[in-house]
């Protein structure tokens, strides 16, 4: 658990630091403005979230990183290449899973492989893999529909796992999940973020849940939304995850990030 | 769709057809095509005439009757079939195969049973209607949601203002696409029996122009049964949208 | 139990309605309605000696015919429909006006056009079969959950894959269904030509016998047929839930 004192100071490597950064983004639905002028860097293997209230634009900021989503001014940098659609840098892992209904888990978790047209056997080998990493082996013959809500986002995992990109973007992953699926969820993230060497920017509306996972939390306000706050749990980064929950400052910053959104609920 | 970021209405294209109808009746591609203005002044000229208004009379009193039976067999057989279980069983298999049973080759049982009128043809448009009327009641008692049905037993409603309070409106957004669809069904039903004992309504209308080679009268009289057919199956839509407002927030 | 019970009730329900049917007919309510057991008889008389089976031959050339045609021509133009505004814009209203008109209105002109041969009744058939094909096909593409073609599209989906890997996947269970109204309305059609527009198969029957006054073979021949299209669309029914067991779940979170 060294992310942070991995981060390098220096900018003279030959591959930028950040490995996503957002540069002026704005973001207009005709008159409605989702995103102003928004500035954001996402370090190198560390997990970042996006935090906010309903409708503040976190999940239109990560479908314009993703590529699904064009900005109307500003641009998003992926390993200091300028993004126009998505690519194979990339990874999304759905809200509601977007798992294909008629596919079994192995097909879902390779999918992203069979769209580069890796040949079946290759990418069967892959899947399996990564269906056992995340917990599910037993399971590739399986039909989404005969699976749990927190299984089938193991799957949705799986799948972005396997097509080995370095950013995995995660929209409110463990949102339609129930909560003892989501801690276990969240703990196994953490190892992942330790173990994998990726980039996770990580969308949420639970303060709990980014605090206790993110490396850096960027706090979003709505209408128009902007970044108002960078905090970073650095302090407890390092502790175990059964202890997380205990620690003091844990405890602060999850008060801290609620003084500041509370006026914003309605 | 958008045409210099100006968005056209829905069925806006129908005017393009129509050019194009007018179009090719212009260019005498076919004799069974005139042009649509010649339709169109045709249906003007006939619309007022005894034998156009003698039809459109008895077509209307066949399928209002046919519907008025249907909706008023249909809703209560339904919602009885959602409350009580035994009838459901012993009723659903036929429910089912008459809704998607070919109706049309029963017309000649209801012939020669009733003869070659009026009662045939109204009967005709009640099986067309009746069956999706029966089953979307049936589908719409069953989905109440039980703790509404709860709740007014617990401040002790009568079963008879359950019925009428709870039950009826609860299930009305399903009732009402129902009887949309049935609607539609009649007056595919009240055309279809007409056509078939051909001596009433618009059938015996079509059979006199199509018999005499009356081309723009024939398509006239088409383009006025589509227009009332489209405007009942519309405003009827329009209507279920009133209530599916609440339909969807259960 | 509940098998039984069900199963029971099933055949309680076939015995009452038929010994309605049986009882109505020894009145008789009119000398016209035969009973059950005569209509049985003939039915099987009609089908010993062949002239079912010839009558089904000739019934269900037009209806093959203008099924396969409207499922090709319909499913086509509802995928085009589905997938682009423009389209849209332009063929849905006609297809909407067809679902919601009486189109049987048109018989009449087809046989002044095409005569009274195949083609006319296969028109018949392909009318009240296209419309509801289309729209259930073009509704379907329309609906596909855009976070399953966010998802290809991440994953870096061509444009042709996104459509045969996703769009046409998801949206099958739904054409299906439309097939199957589509063959629905298809036998309506079917039937209705062969008793308009001139006699043949089993319309040819039905016609013939209630000119004659055969009327346990007339309703035998009904019987038949509406039994025929009721089991093929089951059929059809059953093929679909084994196919898309599961498909209309599974996106949703539970």
């Amino acid at each position: 658990m060294s992310q942070i004192s991995d981060r390098p100071d220096s900018a003279s490597k030959p591959v930028p630091e950040n490995a996503v950064a957002a540069r002026n983004v704005s973001k207009n639905y005709g008159d409605v403005e989702a995103l102003r002028d928004l500035s954001l860097d996402f370090p190198r293997g560390q997990l970042t979230s996006l935090l906010g209230p309903s409708g503040c634009g976190k999940t239109t900021l990560l479908k314009i990183i993703a590529g699904l989503l064009e900005p109307s001014s500003g641009e998003i940098l992926v390993n200091g290449e300028l993004v126009d659609g998505p690519g194979p840098d990339r990874a999304f892992v759905f809200q509601d899973f977007a798992l294909l209904p008629w596919a079994s888990v192995i097909r879902n978790v390779a999918f992203g492989l069979e769209l580069r047209g890796v040949a079946k056997s290759e990418r069967e080998a892959i899947a399996e893999r990564y269906i056992k990493d995340v917990g599910l082996a037993g399971f590739e013959n399986s039909f989404p529909h005969e699976l749990s809500g927190g299984m089938r986002q193991r799957v949705g995992l799986a799948r972005a796992l396997s097509v080995d990109a370095q950013v995995l973007l995660m929209d409110e992953p463990f949102s339609a999940v129930d909560e003892q699926t989501r801690r276990k969820f969240q703990e196994d993230l953490l190892n992942l973020v330790a173990n994998e060497n990726k980039t996770f920017i990580f969308v949420t509306h639970s303060i709990e849940e980014a605090v206790y996972v993110s490396d850096q939390i960027a706090i979003l306000l709505p209408r128009p939304s902007r970044v108002s706050e960078i905090i970073r749990p650095s302090g407890i980064r390092g502790k175990g995850a059964d202890s997380i929950r205990r620690d003091p400052e844990y405890l602060d910053i999850v008060d801290r990030i609620w003084a500041s959104l509370r006026s914003y609920v309605e | 769709m958008k045409l210099f970021g100006y968005t056209l209405p829905g069925m806006s294209s129908l005017i393009l057809w129509g050019l194009l109808w007018e179009i090719v009746g212009r260019l005498d591609v076919t004799f069974f095509v005139p042009p649509l203005s010649e339709v169109v002044s045709t249906l003007i000229s006939v619309i007022g005439t005894p034998a156009f208004l003698k039809a459109l009379y008895e077509t209307a009193y066949a399928f209002f009757a046919g519907v008025f039976f249907a909706v008023f067999i249909g809703i209560p057989t339904g919602i009885l079939m959602g409350k009580s279980r035994l009838l459901d069983e012993l009723l659903l298999p036929w429910v089912n195969m008459f809704l998607s049973a070919p109706l049309t080759a029963l017309v000649p049982v209801l012939m020669v049973l009733f003869g070659f009128g009026m009662k045939a043809i109204i009967i005709t448009t009640t099986l067309f209607a009746i069956w999706i009327i029966i089953l979307n009641s049936r589908a719409g008692v069953l989905q109440i949601n039980r703790s509404l049905v709860e709740m007014a037993r617990s401040f002790g409603a009568s079963p008879l203002d359950a019925f009428f309070k709870i039950y009826f409106w609860a299930a009305l957004p399903e009732i009402l696409g129902g009887v949309r669809i049935g609607v539609i069904r009649a007056v595919k039903g009240v055309i279809i029996g007409q056509l078939l004992i051909s001596i009433v309504g618009f059938g015996a209308l079509f059979e006199l122009y199509a018999n005499n080679f009356l081309m723009s009268h024939f398509w006239a009289v088409l383009i006025v049964l589509f227009a009332l057919a489209f405007t009942i199956s519309e405003s009827l839509s329009y209507l279920e949208r009133r209530v599916s407002y609440y339909a969807a927030k259960r | 139990m509940t098998g039984y019970r069900s199963l029971f009730l099933k055949v309680l329900s076939a015995v009452l309605v038929f010994g309605a049917w049986e009882i109505a007919g020894r009145i008789p309510v009119s000398y016209s309605f035969p009973t059950f057991l005569d209509t049985m008889s003939a039915l099987v008389a009609l089908t010993l000696d062949g002239t079912m089976l010839r009558a089904y031959a000739e019934t269900l050339q037009p209806l093959a015919v203008g099924i396969s045609i409207s499922a090709v021509f319909g499913i086509g133009i509802g995928l085009w429909v589905g997938l682009s505004a423009r389209f849209d814009w332009l063929f849905s209203p006609i297809f909407i006006v067809m679902q919601a008109a009486p189109l049987a209105a048109l018989i009449p002109l087809l046989v002044m056009a095409y005569g009274v041969g195949l083609t006319s009744k296969v028109f018949v058939v392909c009318i009240m079969a296209m419309p509801v094909i289309v729209l259930n096909t073009g509704g379907a593409v329309r609906n596909t959950p855009s976070s399953l073609q966010e998802m290809g599209r991440s994953f870096l989906a061509r444009e042709d894959q996104i459509l045969l890997k996703v769009i046409i996947p998801a949206a099958s269970p739904v054409i299906f269904s439309g097939l199957r109204l589509g063959i629905s309305a298809g036998f309506i059609g079917a039937i209705l030509a062969e008793l308009k527009i001139t006699p043949t198969g089993v319309g040819d029957i039905i016609t013939y016998s209630r000119s004659i006054a055969d009327y346990p073979s007339m309703y035998a021949a009904i019987f038949s047929i509406i039994l025929f299209a009721v089991l093929f669309l089951n059929l059809v029914e059953r093929l679909e839930n084994v196919l898309f067991k599961g498909n209309d779940r599974g996106y949703v979170s539970d």
